[in-house]
């Protein structure tokens, strides 16, 4: 069965610049994808040239096996939740969910019914006879999402779906997002510069950089084996050790990273240093330490003795912990 | 139950129509601007190319008909004292009234920018915005009521003893007539008047623009309001003002209505133009007459964009 | 610290030029009411309604200039918001080559002084022979009534989240589908208050008419022509005040359609 979405070598290049150069891509049906990277690194890009928005300079997309090359955003069944919702102001949220339904025919209470249906899925029953301005963040963001879903849509796209929320109802629509996922079973794309929720939503994800994926893979695997410094940067604040250190503790001498949280402090390791800075995090402490002209973060769970800054102290880490990278990353 | 297929069929002309659009966003644009584009095009710059054309004829002087072969005579005859005359006039009245202008204005503006909140802020913008768009003949006419020598402002002047005021307007050298209306200060004052709000709103927006913080770091610095006013606000407002003086300046040298009606039937560009195509029917003088304030424009905006007005426009 | 408290001196000037801009046109109303009909006598000598009733009953030389000002100004407003709205679609679409030379095209006629635009045509016509006619009037007009309704309609297409016809297209709309559904809504009170400024600005415009009117004689032209040969001078004033509602009015709809975006109608007069 064809791959729900796939790049094969596409670019999309205004005049000089390069904003998607390159990219190879395979998004699995039924999988939650995240497109991870900072501002500028084509991901945003390449979430149009899913959606339409956007035509390649260069390359292919096929949609369910399908050259999309020729086919108009309309008639692409893969719809968006765009980063500032993008609802039409001058309906009300109920006809703003149906408006998919009607511009394809759908009859008026057919259409409806459906969105009443949909309201409710996202918790907005009772809602649909209000504006879109008399709503709250959180309920627009959620208008958004019943109006693309209604259409059944094969592919998800979101961009950025929870950046213009606090935290605390970010962390909710996090876990909420998953659920819908899981229970409507569809293929969910989403964009983000945030590397926790795309750790903790998706079940793949990309890195992008400069327009090129940077690394693609599972969380854990992106996580714990960044295959460069970008990404061990990126994802996660890894330290990241120099080819001469890496080579000392046992390593080839090649970049390596090392998370802080599989750093111990302990009486005798291989590495010596002093304890420069503690920045308590709630459930740890992340101790920062100079040693042999590389600062190296340790991660120090709640209940372990913490030293003092000015401490001489030792680490030590499993030699399977040290990743060693490719290249000079 | 089957999912949908990825990619829907096209159901018409216009789902075929809006791939195209999409495959070719050139065909939407040209569709969209060809028909504005064509009509301003042919009319209005045809217009123009017509006006630079007549003004390179001449009128023949003893059939009075048009000449149409190229020549510069018609804009030698524009350096005729007469015709020179009707020129500096005109441009002594656009600076007096862009000063004048840019004087009054200032007040309302600094105030409607900067002071005005809320309900007032609607009322100074309306009240700023209704004389604007208001009928450009009525506000003439209402003045032609005012400046008359039975009007209300000698009746005022009379029932509060300044008469000697408007004596005196009247007596200076070159303002002397026996009205306002027919006083080349009537002409002035209608001018100040009728283009005024075209100075405020570039103005205010300018000084929109000033921020807060700058007026209050001049005040902390130990500026007092006159220093504060002369060194910050003035520079930074000085770029609306020259903004505003282009409207003021371009459309007192173009209108021929006012000096009709008010003053003293002394000629400006505007009536020269307006009797040249008309009752004398040298279309060719006319035109080389219209040519004029374009080239004092031109002049005037190159050295309004060396200041930074477009900025504020 | 209110350093920036109004000074008494700000208030002042501000009230004496709000007051310098807006008195002025009572003493039109005013005037229609006097008895006195050969002088501008202040105050007026008696007060009488007379002058609606010869207005509308013993003035037939109002009625055909008062029918050509509204022809010219529907037929004028109906031509510009077709072009001024297209010039506003094309300009709200991507940066492309020429851009800002259109912008100049589209601003140029009200820019310039109307003696220029007036006498432009006027050469025109002389040059093509056309002889001057309710077409050559609404020539005029409409040019310069394009800028009007496309000043209003860029205006509100700034303002709207430039997403939504993405969205529409995204939720499996047609273009006319969108222009039906989605944007025509969004921009119709802007298109509105276009129109309406564009037919105030057209009922009320003598300088430009001047030139392409030849011997027909709109509402300003007849006004023009009693301000400067006046006969039944407060008849003048009935038909001032009309001239000034049918102008006013449309204005403060547009202002009431437009209002609470930085894009209020009228900035591009």
């Amino acid at each position: 069965m064809a791959a729900a979405v796939e790049f094969r070598n596409v670019a999309r290049h205004f005049g000089l610049v390069k904003a998607v150069d390159g990219v190879d891509l395979v998004i699995e049906e039924g999988s939650f994808f995240a497109m991870l990277g900072p501002s500028g690194s084509g991901k945003t890009t390449c979430l149009r040239l899913i959606s339409g928005f956007e035509s390649p300079t260069g390359g292919e997309i096929r949609i369910f096996g399908e050259d999309v090359s020729r086919v108009p955003p309309h008639l692409r069944n893969v719809n968006t939740v765009f980063q500032d919702y993008a609802l039409f102001p001058h309906m009300s949220v109920r006809d703003n969910v149906a408006y998919g339904l009607m511009v394809k025919g759908e009859g008026k209470r057919q259409r409806l019914e459906k969105a009443e249906e949909m309201l409710e899925l996202v918790k907005l029953s009772g809602f649909g006879s209000r504006k879109p301005s008399q709503l709250s963040g959180g309920q627009r963001q959620r208008v958004a999402l019943a109006r693309a879903l209604v259409n059944r849509p094969r592919v998800l796209l979101l961009d950025e779906p929870l950046g213009a929320l606090d935290l605390k109802l970010r962390e909710a629509m996090q876990d909420e997002l998953k659920a819908l996922q899981m229970r409507l079973g569809l293929t969910f794309v989403f964009v983000t510069h945030d590397q926790h929720e795309a750790l903790s939503m998706a079940d793949s994800l990309a890195v992008f950089s400069e327009g090129r994926i940077a690394q693609i893979g599972t969380p854990a695997q992106v996580y714990d084996a960044p295959r460069s410094r970008f990404v061990a940067d990126f994802v996660g604040s890894a330290n990241v050790l120099p080819p001469d250190l890496t080579a000392r503790l046992g390593g080839p001498a090649r970049w390596s990273s090392l998370r802080p949280e599989q750093i111990r402090l302990s009486a005798d390791g291989p590495l010596g240093g002093r304890v420069t800075a503690l920045r308590y995090l709630g459930s740890g402490t992340r101790v920062a330490i100079q040693t042999e002209g590389t600062e190296l973060a340790a991660f120090v769970p709640a209940g372990v003795p913490l030293p003092a800054t000015g401490d001489q102290v030792r680490l030590s880490f499993a030699p399977e912990a040290l990743n060693i990278m490719e290249g000079e990353g | 139950m089957s999912r949908a297929p990825a990619i829907l069929p096209t159901r018409g002309a216009w789902d075929r129509l809006t791939g195209l659009f999409w495959r070719r966003p050139g065909v939407l644009l040209l569709l969209l601007i060809a028909l504005p584009l064509l009509w301003l095009g042919v009319v209005y710059l045809g217009s123009l190319a017509a006006l630079l054309l007549q003004s390179f004829y001449s009128i023949d002087e003893f059939s009075g008909m048009v000449k149409e072969e190229f020549t510069l005579s018609t804009y030698a005859e524009l350096f005729r004292a007469q015709n020179v005359d009707i020129i500096l006039r005109t441009l002594f009245m656009a600076a007096a009234v862009t000063l004048a202008s840019a004087v009054i204005a200032f007040p309302i503006a600094y105030y409607a920018a900067r002071h005005a909140q809320g309900a007032m802020k609607a009322v100074c913008y309306l009240g700023i915005m209704l004389p604007l768009w208001s009928s450009y003949l009525v506000k003439v006419y209402a003045w032609k009521l005012i400046l008359a020598k039975e009007g209300i402002l000698t009746w005022a002047a009379a029932g509060t003893g300044t008469s000697f005021v408007i004596d005196g307007i009247l007596s200076v050298p070159g303002l002397s007539s026996s009205s306002l209306s027919t006083s080349p200060f009537g002409t002035w004052l209608v001018f100040v008047y009728v283009w005024l709000p075209y100075m405020i709103l570039p103005m205010q927006a300018a000084l929109e623009r000033v921020p807060r913080s700058m007026i209050e770091a001049s005040a902390d610095l130990g500026a007092n309001r006159g220093q504060t006013f002369r060194t910050v606000i003035l520079p930074l407002a000085l770029p609306g003002i020259i903004a505003g003086s282009i409207f003021t300046f371009s459309l007192t040298l173009g209108d021929y209505i006012i000096p009709q009606i008010i003053g003293n039937s002394a000629n400006f560009i505007g009536m020269a133009v307006y009797k040249l195509q008309g009752t004398a029917g040298n279309i060719p003088l006319a035109a080389a007459f219209a040519v004029v304030p374009i080239i004092i424009m031109v002049i005037y905006l190159t050295i309004a964009r060396k200041m930074g007005a477009f900025d504020a426009l | 610290m209110h350093s920036e408290r109004a000074s008494l001196g700000l208030k002042i000037g501000a009230i004496v030029a709000l007051l310098f801009l807006h008195l002025p046109i009572l003493l039109i109303f005013l005037y229609a009411f006097t008895t006195e009909e050969r002088s501008y006598q202040f105050p007026p000598p008696g007060l009488t309604l007379k002058w609606f009733g010869v207005a509308w009953n013993d003035r037939p030389d109002i009625w055909p200039p008062l029918y050509l000002s509204l022809k010219v100004a529907a037929i004028s407003t109906a031509l510009a918001m077709v072009l001024g709205t297209l010039a506003a679609a094309a300009m709200s679409r991507t940066k492309f080559f020429g851009r800002d030379q259109i912008t100049l095209l589209i601003l140029l006629p009200i820019a310039l002084p109307g003696v220029i635009t007036g006498m432009s045509l006027r050469s025109a016509f002389g040059i093509m022979e056309i002889p001057f006619s309710t077409w050559t009037i609404v020539l005029g007009h409409a040019t310069f009534c394009i800028v009007i309704v496309y000043n209003n309609a860029v205006a509100r297409m700034r303002r709207l989240s430039g997403a939504i016809a993405e969205a529409s297209a995204d939720l499996g709309a047609n273009s006319f589908q969108t222009f039906r559904y989605v944007l025509l809504p969004n921009l119709g009170s802007a298109l509105l208050a276009g129109g309406m400024l564009a037919f105030a600005l057209s009922f009320d415009e003598v300088i430009v008419t001047t030139f392409t009117a030849g011997q027909q004689s709109t509402l300003p032209i007849w006004m023009l022509n009693e301000l400067v040969r006046p006969r039944q001078r407060p008849v003048t004033n009935v038909v001032a005040i009309v001239v000034f509602l049918v102008t006013f009015l449309p204005i403060l709809a547009a202002y009431y359609l437009t209002r609470g975006g930085s894009e209020t109608a009228g900035m591009g007069k």
